[in-house]
């Protein structure tokens, strides 16, 4: 039998607003447990909730990159449920009218771009945090992380296997990066996503869904979908059904499993938000926040191929985040004669050596203008390109400029056409049978006399002077 | 209209005796049937009221305004440790 797997997404992303959704509270991650807290956000009685203006902006903007309809007026509304990281009894959202309705993202697929739905964006409020582990008869709560401000992104079922959820995952995640609307760390809990995940024979209505949880990695996803679809798939061909639960992604046993006690809350019982009226926005605002939109991935890339000159490859590489799309701009801007060259050296030297040092472009230890001048040096002939790559080493080390380690370590090219024909003529001297071979016809020999000069030079003579002065002198 | 009490209590944390069962589902159910007589009036073409209030929402600037104030807001809690919120076991 073949069958069709039907995945659709929930993410949170956390909003990286200042303050809290509807507090003042800081939102700063790592405080003291419990220090970023007040009466609202504590859900203390008498206590009302003001919506953080940033956090709406935010959420517009997203919704416009997706190409959403923005509703100028949108509700919240409570959700209830009992939890002790749920001081209030319930989580503000926006059940009825969401601010952002309707959008999509194109993801790369196997038969080229695919577009998957977005059904809405609606704003809510993050809860605390309790811990468990080492601890027998309790739980610990941490209400640092109660009323910060998140967006929920909701797809339709639109993705047909893991890999096309990563895709959507991975592309969702660049983009809320781009829009500075999230840190989007994954394992600060800023972007966390629940997967709804069924299976069908081909043209079939829909299977019944299973959501999983605790999916806190994009690898995580990929093995819990996995997994999940493999047991569904084993368990209706034995003849049993699906049943619609909540299942917990154990990345320790790579199993997913049913997670029993959400079952009986199941029951929201969702209703107005009586603590905050409508969520009114004008068309103007909307208009505003469009006209700040940045240039995003997509039309980044389109630009970098057109304007540059890059291949795909490098114009994708150097879109991954605004950090190195600005990064590139500067080293461009600051050694204009060659932007392909400029993406080679950032691209292969410069972001393979901060990978292998766990660092990246944004605390790289030299700057564009820096890594300029060591370009320069390879355009006016002071350097070649192979000595290059050994400074960029020392550069990365030391954070030293590129004609400091050149001048100390004495690396400056030998050009000098007398140095080298004397080089020549010594090692003419030194090898008689070579030459002789070699004027005899084997031409293949001219590489061992450059090897020679190279050796004596210790990699600093001029590569082109070197080969036209040893063809005229043998 | 029934009402499943049992229920209702669940959801809402709240202990009943096997008295209070009884004696709590005719009057919640006299209450719904008091309510349903909105019912009897005729909204079609009449726009939902999102709040008794006509007021659009007010919203705050970000910035930051709320200082620790952890020890005086932990006091009332019947058990902290460290700074954090001491509750019974809850585990998935």
């Amino acid at each position: 039998m073949s069958w069709e797997v039907v995945i659709g997404l929930e993410v949170h992303v956390q909003i990286n607003s200042k303050t809290k959704a509807f507090c003042g509270c800081s939102t700063a991650f790592g405080a003291e447990p419990n220090s970023q807290t007040c009466p609202v956000c504590l859900g203390m009685p008498g206590q009302l909730p003001v919506l953080n203006h940033i956090a709406v902006d935010k959420t517009i903007l997203t919704g416009l990159a997706i190409n959403a309809t923005i509703n100028l007026e949108s509700r919240f509304d409570r959700k209830n449920y009992f939890y002790p990281d749920l001081p209030k009894g319930y989580q503000i959202t926006q059940f009825s009218v969401p601010l952002v309705d309707g959008g999509y993202l194109d993801i790369a697929s196997n038969d080229g771009k695919k577009r998957i739905g977005i059904t809405r964006i609606h704003m809510e409020e993050d809860a605390g945090k309790s811990m468990h582990e080492g601890l027998d008869a309790v739980s610990h709560i941490d209400l640092n992380r109660s009323g910060v401000p998140l967006m929920e992104v909701v797809s339709e079922p639109d993705m047909r296997s893991a890999d096309e959820a990563i895709a959507y995952l991975k592309q969702l995640h660049q983009l809320i990066r781009f829009l500075d609307v999230s840190g989007g760390n994954m394992e600060k809990g800023q972007f966390r996503c629940d997967a709804n995940v069924s299976v069908r024979q081909f043209g079939a209505p829909l299977g019944t869904r299973a959501e999983l949880k605790n999916l806190n990695s994009f690898r995580f996803i990929k093995q819990g979908i996995e997994y999940e679809v493999i047991r569904q798939i084993e368990l209706i061909e034995d003849g049993g059904t699906v049943v619609q639960e909540t299942r917990l992604y154990d990345s320790v046993k790579g199993e997913t499993r049913s997670m029993r006690s959400k079952e009986e809350a199941h029951d929201y019982r969702y209703f107005p938000e009586p603590d905050l009226p409508p969520l009114r926005i004008s068309a103007e605002e909307v208009a505003l926040i469009r006209a700040g939109m940045p240039e995003l991935p997509p039309q980044l890339r389109q630009r970098f191929e057109e304007e540059y000159g890059l291949s795909a490859y490098d114009a994708d590489v150097l879109t991954q985040t605004r950090d190195l799309a600005t990064w590139y701009e500067q080293l461009v801007a600051a050694h204009p004669k060659d932007p392909k060259r400029c993406a080679n050296w950032m691209a292969n030297e410069l972001l393979g050596r901060l990978n292998e040092q766990g660092q990246n472009i944004s605390n790289a230890p030299i700057d564009a203008k820096t890594l300029a001048v060591l370009l320069d040096r390879i355009d006016d002939g002071t350097i070649s390109g192979k000595i290059a790559k050994d400074v960029l080493d020392t550069m990365i080390k030391t954070g030293q400029s590129a004609d400091q380690i050149i001048e100390e370590k004495g690396l400056k090219q030998v050009s000098d056409t007398g140095a080298i024909d004397a080089l020549i003529k010594e090692i003419i001297e030194a090898n008689p049978k070579q030459v002789e071979q070699y004027r005899g016809g084997r031409d293949k020999l001219f590489g061992f006399f450059v090897g020679q000069v190279m050796k004596a030079t210790r990699g600093q003579a001029n590569p082109s002077v070197v080969n036209t002065r040893l063809k005229a002198l043998l | 209209m029934d009402i499943d009490v049992k229920k209702v209590a669940m959801l809402a944390r709240i202990r009943l005796t096997e008295q209070e069962t009884r004696d709590l589902g005719p009057q919640l159910t006299s209450i719904m049937a008091y309510i349903e007589q909105l019912a009897e009036v005729d909204t079609d073409g009449v726009t939902a009221t999102a709040h008794p209030h006509d007021a659009a929402m007010p919203l705050r600037a970000d910035v930051v305004s709320n200082t620790n104030k952890r020890d005086a807001l932990q006091k009332p809690a019947p058990l902290t440790e460290s700074g954090l919120y001491v509750v019974p076991k809850v585990i998935e």
